[in-house]
């Protein structure tokens, strides 16, 4: 089971120097002074998170809850009327802020590429600002489109207009990558291009981060985007007040509030299956024999084993099919053709998810668990799968009931 | 019915009359163009001074030219100032409109991604509005060269130290000579075509992004034209 309660990047790799904590202290951002003094709610109120080093934290919440205003005040877009945001403890309202925001990555959804600049120019954009010689410029440019993604021999001298949505939105990512600053901020980076393209960049994206570990602050209204980012997620409702911040598995599994639980929706059991591989999962086991083995002593075993059928494995140990008990022979040897029927085989690094839609629709629903080479390792039930939901369901409830004490 | 005798012992004249014309016209061009920009920049700060602006603009634009010539006189005498200063009046309008319309153009997400990343007011003002304005920016002058080139014309009417190309005019019309007022009136309109059509190719060559192929979201870039702000009429 991946370990839900975050704590500083063990993964982090040599070419980030460091990755920056984030935090959030008492932060209150009121757009109209006057409607505040009337006691009207500001756009974000009174918010306190802590964002450890080197995790993705995701802000999710309904439109105009104050996600977009969040994320700018750390990068002083927006000053806050309240409150402090710290950058590895430093106060960002003690910093200049050019030189801020030099250092933090900033994308965002309509990309703001510069219309009148090459590819290669827009992703060299900070490293200019910052004097970087020219010709270290452009190969850090041509090194981060690589990274992204894009062949730098084929897009480096094109112009933004020039791109389909999904490649500037990777530029942008290059972009924000270029002077290799430890915190990341990404407003809806994903959010303008077609579902299948999204998925494309959220794996590409989650990936890059397993070597990058910078800390980012994602922002998304879709839950699913955020469960399936995020080492942590703040829900947020409407005045930029946190409803929950937890790992993913957590908010679903033990909502805080009525908000979350309806903000994650009425799958929420479905989402936390996807959130779990069959491999976090403890394996049942089916009586099996080889082909060519004795049918008397398999026989004999698949009576006293509890399910009615029994595995057949090849001569590697892959599985060939179900022999139902009632056809096994009672001497003689096993072969193919009593096999009546087969059923899903599941990769270890199969979601709990796609591992009950596969069960679901198969004449045996049990799932056949293989290892990288096809060999058997055990067998997964749609019971067991309910079992281990109820479970982690369980230990959630204490763990977030143990947390607000 | 054209005089070419006439004609190819005035070749000279033209010549000089030529780079007169080019003279007052690039003059009030540059100094209005610099007037503009600042009008522009102050605008683009403090929104509500661009409605007064525009205002007086305008109504300086209405002033029938001649009038304002003349209206010069007493003010600064027949010296070179009295054609300078009206002609540099007329391009304003023109140039304020669409220098603030071409920064207003910048898209949004280019500013802000701009100052996220760390760019002073002044590099982004150089090195991102700048740039994207430009195209509008080169629009309002292609309509104010053209205009003030017509009205240079006018000048003619201040004597024979000033017109340009329009010194033939008046003299062809004083003395009832139609080759003369064509060989003023065929220049000058050459002149302003040659002059629209260098811009154009400077325009290409400072702004290569737009030749690129360009998607609908970019349409906004579309220059406003002559049709949208009538060149001065004499
Ligand atoms: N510049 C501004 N001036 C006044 N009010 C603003 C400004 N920007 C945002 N707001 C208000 O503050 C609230 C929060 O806005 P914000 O942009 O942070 O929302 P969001 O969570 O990012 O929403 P979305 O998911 O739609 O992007 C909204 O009610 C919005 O109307
Ligand atoms: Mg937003």
């Amino acid at each position: 089971m991946p370990d839900p309660t975050p704590t500083p990047a063990a993964n982090a790799s040599s070419s980030t120097p460091h990755a920056a904590t984030v935090e959030f202290d008492h932060v209150t951002k009121t757009y109209d002074p006057r409607a505040a003094k009337a006691g009207a709610p500001g756009a974000v109120n009174d918010l306190s998170l802590s964002i450890p080093a080197g995790r993705i934290c995701v802000l999710v919440g309904p439109s105009g809850c104050g996600k977009t205003t969040s994320l700018k005040m750390v990068n002083r877009l927006i000053e806050p009327t309240k409150g402090r945001i710290l950058l590895d403890g430093v106060d960002v309202a003690t910093r200049d802020v050019t030189e801020l925001r030099r250092g933090i990555g900033y994308v965002i959804q309509q990309t703001g590429l510069f219309p009148h600049q090459t590819i290669e120019d827009n992703v060299a954009t900070v490293p200019r600002l910052l004097g970087w010689p020219k010709a270290r410029q452009k190969e850090r440019a041509q090194e981060l489109l690589g990274v992204v993604g894009l062949d730098p021999s084929r897009y480096a001298r094109r112009y933004p207009a020039q791109l389909s949505g999904g490649e500037r939105q990777r530029v942008g990512v290059a972009r924000a990558l270029a002077a290799d600053p430890p915190v990341m901020l990404m407003d809806e980076p994903f959010g303008a291009v077609d579902p299948i393209v999204r998925e494309r960049l959220q794996n590409e994206f989650l990936r890059l981060q397993e070597q990058l570990a910078k800390t980012i602050l994602f922002v998304t209204h879709d839950i699913d985007e955020a469960i399936k980012l995020g080492d942590v997620v703040a829900v947020f409702r409407d005045g930029g007040i946190v409803e929950q911040f937890a790992p993913p598995a957590e908010i679903l599994a033990a909502p805080a509030s009525e908000f979350v639980a309806r903000f994650v929706g009425a799958d929420r059991g479905l989402k936390r299956l996807s959130l779990t591989r069959v491999n976090d999962v403890e394996l049942g086991h089916a009586p099996t024999a080889r082909a060519g083995d004795g049918a008397a002593d398999a026989r004999e075993r698949t009576r006293r084993n509890e399910l009615p059928y029994l595995l057949l494995l090849d001569a590697e140990d892959r599985p060939i099919g179900w022999v139902d008990e009632a056809r096994l022979p009672a001497e003689g040897q096993l072969g193919d053709r009593l096999v009546s029927a087969t059923s899903p085989l599941l990769d270890r690094r199969t979601t709990l998810k796609d591992a009950l839609s596969m069960l679901l629709d198969a004449d045996v629903q049990i799932g056949v668990v293989v290892d990288r080479r096809g060999a058997y390792r055990g067998i997964i039930t749609v019971e067991q799968i309910a079992g281990f939901t109820r479970e982690t369901a369980r230990e959630a409830q204490v763990r977030a009931d143990a947390a607000t004490g | 019915m054209i005089d070419w005798g006439w004609v190819v012992d005035h070749l000279d004249d033209l010549a000089g009359r030529t780079i007169q014309h080019l003279g007052f016209a690039v003059a009030a061009l540059a100094i209005g163009f610099a007037i503009a920009f600042a009008l522009s920049l102050w605008s683009l700060r403090q929104r509500r001074v661009y409605a007064p602006i525009i205002g007086f603009t305008g109504i300086l634009y209405t002033i029938p030219s001649l009038a304002l010539f003349a209206a010069m006189v007493p003010i600064t005498g027949l010296s070179v100032l009295t054609a300078i200063i009206p002609l540099v009046l007329y391009t304003l309008l023109i140039l304020v409109r669409n220098i603030v319309a071409g920064f207003d153009a910048v898209p949004a997400d280019v500013e802000e991604a701009a100052n996220g990343m760390g760019y002073t007011r002044r590099a982004r003002l150089r090195a991102v509005e700048l740039p994207l304005a430009l195209p509008l920016i080169v629009a309002g002058v292609r309509v104010a060269s053209v205009s003030t080139i017509g009205l240079v014309t006018i000048t003619g009417a201040l004597g024979d130290r000033f017109g340009g190309l329009g010194f033939f005019i008046f003299e062809g019309y004083r003395r009832s000579f139609p080759t003369e007022i064509l060989f003023g009136a065929i220049p000058a309109m050459v002149l302003a075509v040659a002059v629209d059509l260098a811009l154009v190719a400077v325009q290409g060559r400072l702004t290569p992004w737009t030749r690129a192929e360009v998607q609908p979201g970019m349409s906004s870039l579309d220059p406003v034209t002559a049709d949208d702000v009538a060149p001065k009429a004499a």
